[in-house]
């Protein structure tokens, strides 16, 4: 009887979503009065056990296996499957992210049990479950009852850092276990073949400043006031997904419920209406100043701060304003 | 041998600003919003049509929902669609084990009458409910290997035909790289590519083609609706800092402030 928490980490660096996970974890353990359990899936994995130990894990198991060289979302949900049955599990948990949800919800279907994504609250009860899950990126709470013998579930991703058990860490001791699944070559197919790309600089989603366009900046030429002012505070710019579908910017600029999720220092959001797909990727910015020529649109209703006027005259302004100030 | 791709799609509101609930709560009200094909699957649509395109194919769309749905099937016929299925509720929203059970039901139904489908596109997930699993759901009811959240797709060719199909994975540093056998099954991201807007001839063209329909059977699983509610919205105040370029000061009196200013 435990809560095992998946321990997302890519090629053994641990991902901020497993520290979130045991976060999320320990309080509703305790609840069931049963330990919490961390997985670490691969043999490059098992440095991180410490670290697992110290966000609240109580025993740590490091799969391995040769099959288990890479990310794979059948390998890792067939290993996290064969764990829960041995530990008798009750839930099995993870972070909401792209893999947590496509791990947990191979498992689920490997298992044949319900699994519910991005959950925000978790009510054990002896019958069903009390769960509330959130629906379009967290603008509406679906509440749901869950009957399954083990559960499955995420959580649904906090902008918040996770903390430690301890502040002063490696107060706990580690317990590690080893977990050898038995795995065929079948598991092998969907794993990671290659990587390519790079990285460039500061991506949107880490940015500390973004400076986002909406169907007010009129064309893709109009885009260079952004630019510029992206330029002075070494911030990156962004875009609605109005933008992006009269092709005046890239997908990979956009901020939204299918674009980008940001949580800058500050957003200023030029000629953007904020519509719920737009809002959910920037409501976790730290300040919010809307630039809009529409007193009523929902950007400058949610913003922090405001200018009503239009973006072509406001932003130039800026910019100067800051030159001005730097030569000063 | 011509290739032969399903999308499946789901139709979904299309929200502005503000999400209204029905009077029972078990749904968002759509009166003064409309519906839309949720964005992740317009993508697919369109990127199974320039395949066919491409390569040479038929592109099959396939959607479980209410009645209302065939607006969907028809606005994807519009775009390059060349075969329409639905899969009948009534309206009612189903859990994700019963989608996905209907339609692993569907998808085997429309392979006995005609040739196993290469390649199986869903969305990454619906923009509404958001449940991140109904396409992993019928990967393993029909025993094909399955990757989500794939931003580029690439087929590759053998002596017969389409052999396999390389994936790609956005992640923050690039992209993770799949191989996969056909047939195979992805859910793609928005992002994938651009989609067309109809044309004329193509919407007058998709009012003609037939669809077929069936109502749905599949019993429910664990995961049971109560209701929808809104979250305790923040009550922010907006600080109008003026209402034309002369503000611009204050702006960056703002940025300093905050500490940005300083790079």
């Amino acid at each position: 009887m435990t809560v095992l928490v998946l321990l997302e980490h890519d090629r053994g660096e641990l991902a901020e979503a497993a520290r979130q996970a045991l976060n999320a974890a320990r309080p509703l353990a305790e609840e069931l009065g049963v330990p919490v359990h961390g997985v670490l899936v691969g043999e490059d994995a098992a440095p991180l056990a410490q670290t697992a130990a110290d966000f609240g894990a109580e025993v740590v198991h490091v799969a391995t296996h040769e099959l288990l060289s890479d990310y794979g979302p059948d390998a890792w949900a067939e290993t996290t499957r064969q764990l829960g049955d041995a530990l008798d599990a009750d839930v099995v948990l993870s972070v909401g992210s792209d893999r947590g949800n496509e791990v947990m919800a191979h498992l689920a279907a490997r298992s044949g049990l319900p699994f519910v994504a991005n959950c925000s609250r978790i009510a054990p009860n002896l019958g069903p479950w009390s769960i509330t899950r959130i629906q379009w990126g967290g603008s509406l709470l679906e509440d749901v009852t869950l009957a399954a013998p083990r559960k499955i579930v995420t959580i649904a991703h906090h902008a918040a850092a996770a903390t430690p058990v301890h502040p002063d860490c490696r107060a706990v001791d580690l317990r590690l276990e080893r977990f050898e699944p038995e795995l065929d070559e079948s598991v092998a197919v969907t794993m990671i073949r290659g990587r390519d790309g790079q990285r460039r600089g500061s991506t949107l989603s880490t940015a500390p400043v973004v400076i986002g366009g909406g169907r007010g900046v009129g064309s893709a030429d109009g885009f260079s006031v952004l630019e510029e002012l992206a330029e002075l505070l070494q911030g990156r710019v962004g875009c609605s997904r109005a933008a992006t579908n009269n092709g005046w910017r890239p997908h990979s600029d956009q901020v939204g419920q299918t674009g980008t999720r940001i949580s800058p220092d500050v957003y200023i959001a030029a000629g953007i209406s904020g519509a719920i797909q737009h809002w959910v990727g920037a409501m976790a910015a730290k300040k919010i100043v809307a630039i809009n020529t529409d007193p009523d649109a929902n950007m400058v209703a949610k913003a922090d701060y405001a200018v009503i006027a239009d973006l072509h005259e406001v932003l130039p302004a800026i910019s100067e304003e800051i030159r001005r100030r730097r030569d000063a | 041998m011509a290739l032969r791709i399903l999308c499946c799609v789901k139709r979904v509101p299309s929200p502005g600003s503000r999400i209204n609930l029905t009077d029972d709560g078990t749904a968002v009200d759509a009166t003064h919003l409309g519906f839309t094909t949720s964005p992740h699957e317009e993508c697919a649509v369109e990127e199974a049509v320039v395949l066919a395109e491409h390569e040479g194919g038929t592109v099959t769309v396939l959607t479980l929902g209410p009645p209302e749905s065939v607006e969907q099937l028809r606005y994807a016929a519009s775009v390059g669609a060349d075969e329409l299925v639905l899969v009948a509720t009534d309206g009612a929203p189903w859990d994700p084990q019963r989608t996905a059970a209907a339609l692993a039901e569907a998808i085997k139904r429309l392979e006995t009458d005609q040739e196993t489908f290469d390649l199986i596109l869903f969305g990454n997930e619906s923009a509404d409910s958001g449940g991140f699993q109904v396409g992993v759901r019928v990967a393993n009811a029909l025993q094909r290997p399955m990757v989500n959240g794939i931003k580029r797709i690439e087929l590759n060719f053998d002596g017969d035909g389409p052999g396999s199909v390389s994936a790609r994975r956005a992640v923050d540093d690039g992209f993770e790289v799949y191989e996969l056998p056909l047939p195979a099954i992805l859910g793609v991201k928005e992002g994938i590519n651009l989609p067309r807007y109809p044309t004329m001839r193509g919407r007058l063209a998709s009012k003609k083609l037939e669809i077929s329909s069936w109502e749905g059977e599949a019993a429910p699983g664990g995961q049971a609706l109560v209701r929808l509610r809104r979250p305790v919205e923040q009550t922010s105040t907006t600080t109008i800092l003026g209402n034309s370029a002369a503000a611009a000061p204050a702006v960056v009196d703002l940025l300093e402030e905050l500490g940005v200013f300083d790079r």
